[in-house]
């Protein structure tokens, strides 16, 4: 028999519909592996072996009654510690949020649960989702399943934020995990350990329910093993809210019925300005590799500018922690989470004493970035120059899809680094972001998919970027690779 | 611009932080570092460009003035609302005494 943990969404949709094997087994496999592999890998904060069981329950009791199952019915998820889950710890690895559990459930993973899907636990993340490492969380580092083939066995980081959804996938403790995107942090993570992720158009997912971070760039989205199950989630993730005042109001395509990679008519352009000096070889190797599968898939590749790349980098270490400041001006030590009464402390002293106990290192200094560009006699020279510059951003987009359908370019300049080896230098980790941030900042669809192992047998990630709302060129131009690609490494299992 | 002990102190005060002297000390290259980087923002030409405020065309939606529409989000959840603050008494938000 098939060992169930290694099948992805589509294949346990329709294994539990077929009756082949129940929602049951699925999620007892899938506990099994999570608890073997929480002290090795630090992925989960909390683990919920029970409402992985009471949901694959109801969706056996729903096939034995002949109802339908829905689009998730029996696949065992993995929740990003970032999204309120009633009843259950919600922390966004922050001590400050230790303990809190929430009297609501998020849009996103309440719509999870309403199409079938079952939760084993909540993932690890950077603190506030600030990070590209994994290595800022307060629940302790996530440890990637990947390891370099130099016979060593050196820690590496997972990607971040959505470490703990990337290692957990990769490691095949969940068959997929949600993500949330603000820079980058579905697609870097993906990138480093060999699996997809979408970051859907900014909209698509209602952000109620999600620990903000920059709420102009924050968006939810899936990680996978492939494309296709990508798409699945997607459908079961989006769709108009009206509790998010950003939420688009625009029907959820069938984003899986319509995958394709036959990609003759399209239009993929390569940005220059991308083809930076230095770029790691394995990684401008591969994505040449890239270039010559779309072009066997039928597409045209075109050369495109996007003039204001460098600056997208500054720009966002602008507006993220400027929008952070803000929004995690509301952890105060009065209404939920952690508080720090010194003795005799008044009103303002707590506040500065729970903050200063709760936030972590990372999370400080962007508060501290975020509270100086917009103080006054600064605000226009730093926040409104930046958005500004983001507006050009958006337009060096705008200019190149009238060229192009999707661009491609790597997700990462690197393959996954060792953990510790940026964290003495918040400018090189920042830098690892630098292809991710521009899609963000214009929010575009992006997703990143498998392209190969690099020279340490890494994975490396290849990115497509689409025009707005246009997920299903994303996502066909992410299969017509993948079907090319033929990626199976997958980590060997040491833990 | 760089900034000084001085003013990171003013920020961590603003920005409700307690830093330490050795903290504040750490810190102050640092913030240096990330804002020498984010001023090469200043030599983009942006002459006529709007500052962005909206990443994706939307329109800001009115709600039905309807009275818990939505109970999730509606009123009469006291208890709830209360349920994970640190100090709550009375149905109230508890606080360190604010008027001597």
């Amino acid at each position: 028999m098939t060992n169930l943990t290694d099948l992805g969404i589509a294949a346990i949709r329709d294994g539990v519909v077929k009756g082949d094997f129940t929602a049951v087994e699925v999620a007892e496999g899938f506990n099994a592996n999570v608890a073997a592999a929480q002290d090795a890998l630090n992925a989960f904060i909390v683990t919920t072996p029970e409402a992985a069981l009471d949901a694959a329950k109801a969706t056996d009791a729903r096939r034995a009654a002949g109802q339908p199952l829905g689009k998730m019915g029996g696949v065992p998820i993995g929740m990003k510690d970032l999204f309120a889950t009633k009843g259950v710890q919600t922390t966004a690895a922050s001590h400050i949020l230790e303990g809190f559990k929430p009297e609501y459930e998020s849009t996103v993973s309440q719509k999870l649960w309403d199409a079938g899907a079952g939760m084993l636990g909540k993932l690890n993340l950077d603190q506030f989702a600030m990070g590209s490492s994994n290595e800022t969380s307060y629940f302790g580092n996530v440890i990637s399943p990947w390891r370099r083939n130099d016979g060593g066995n050196a820690a590496l980081a997972p990607g971040g934020s959505s470490g703990g959804s990337s290692s957990a996938v990769s490691a095949r403790l969940c068959p997929a995990a949600t993500g949330t995107d603000t820079g980058g942090s579905i697609r870097q993570p993906a990138a480093f350990t060999g699996i997809s992720g979408i970051k859907p158009t900014y909209g698509r997912c209602s952000r109620w329910g999600i620990v903000a971070f920059a709420s102009s760039l924050d968006q939810a989205g899936p990680m996978a093993r492939d494309v296709r199950d990508c798409a699945i989630m997607l459908e079961a993730m989006a769709g108009f809210d009206p509790k998010d005042a950003t939420s688009l109001d625009l029907p959820v395509p069938e984003w899986e019925a319509g995958l394709s990679g036959d990609l003759r008519g399209k239009k993929v352009g390569i940005p220059r300005e991308y083809r930076v000096d230095g770029l790691d070889a394995d990684v401008a190797a591969s994505w040449d590799r890239g270039i010559e599968w779309l072009k066997d898939a039928g597409a045209e590749v075109v050369e495109v500018s996007l003039p204001h790349t460098k600056y997208a980098l500054p720009c966002y270490y602008i507006i993220a922690p400027a929008e952070a400041s803000s929004n995690l001006a509301r952890y105060d030590g009065v209404r939920y989470g952690l508080r720090d009464l010194p003795d005799g402390a008044g009103l303002q002293d707590m506040y500065a004493a729970t903050r200063a106990a709760g936030f972590g290192a990372e999370v400080k200094r962007r508060i501290m970035i975020g509270t100086y560009v917009l103080s006054a006699g600064f605000y226009d020279a730093y926040y409104t120059q930046a958005q500004k510059v983001r507006t050009l951003i958006s337009h060096d987009f705008k200019n190149a899809f009238g060229q192009c359908d999707v661009i491609l370019a790597p997700t990462a300049p690197t393959a996954a680094f060792g953990l510790g080896d940026m964290v003495s230098d918040p400018l090189a980790m920042y830098l690892n972001d630098v292809f991710a941030v521009p899609a963000s900042l214009a929010g575009l669809p992006a997703m990143s998919v498998p392209a190969g192992l690099n020279r340490d047998g890494l994975p490396l990630g290849l990115q497509i970027v689409g025009k707005p709302f246009d997920e299903q060129g994303v996502l066909n131009a992410g299969l017509a690779i993948e079907s090319r690609a033929g990626f199976s490494a997958r980590p060997e299992k040491w833990w | 611009m760089s900034v000084d002990t001085a003013t990171v102190a003013k920020i961590a005060s603003l920005a409700r932080i307690k830093v330490s002297e050795a903290e504040l000390e750490a810190m102050v290259p640092e913030l240096n570092g990330i804002l020498a980087w984010v001023e090469q923002l200043g030599e983009v030409d942006v002459t006529g460009i709007e500052p962005m405020t909206a990443v994706i065309e939307n329109e800001l939606r009115l709600r039905a003035d309807v009275i818990d529409a939505d109970p999730l989000t509606g009123g009469g959840r006291r208890d709830a609302v209360l349920a994970n603050a640190p100090a709550a008494e009375h149905g109230f938000f508890g606080v360190p005494k604010v008027i001597e």
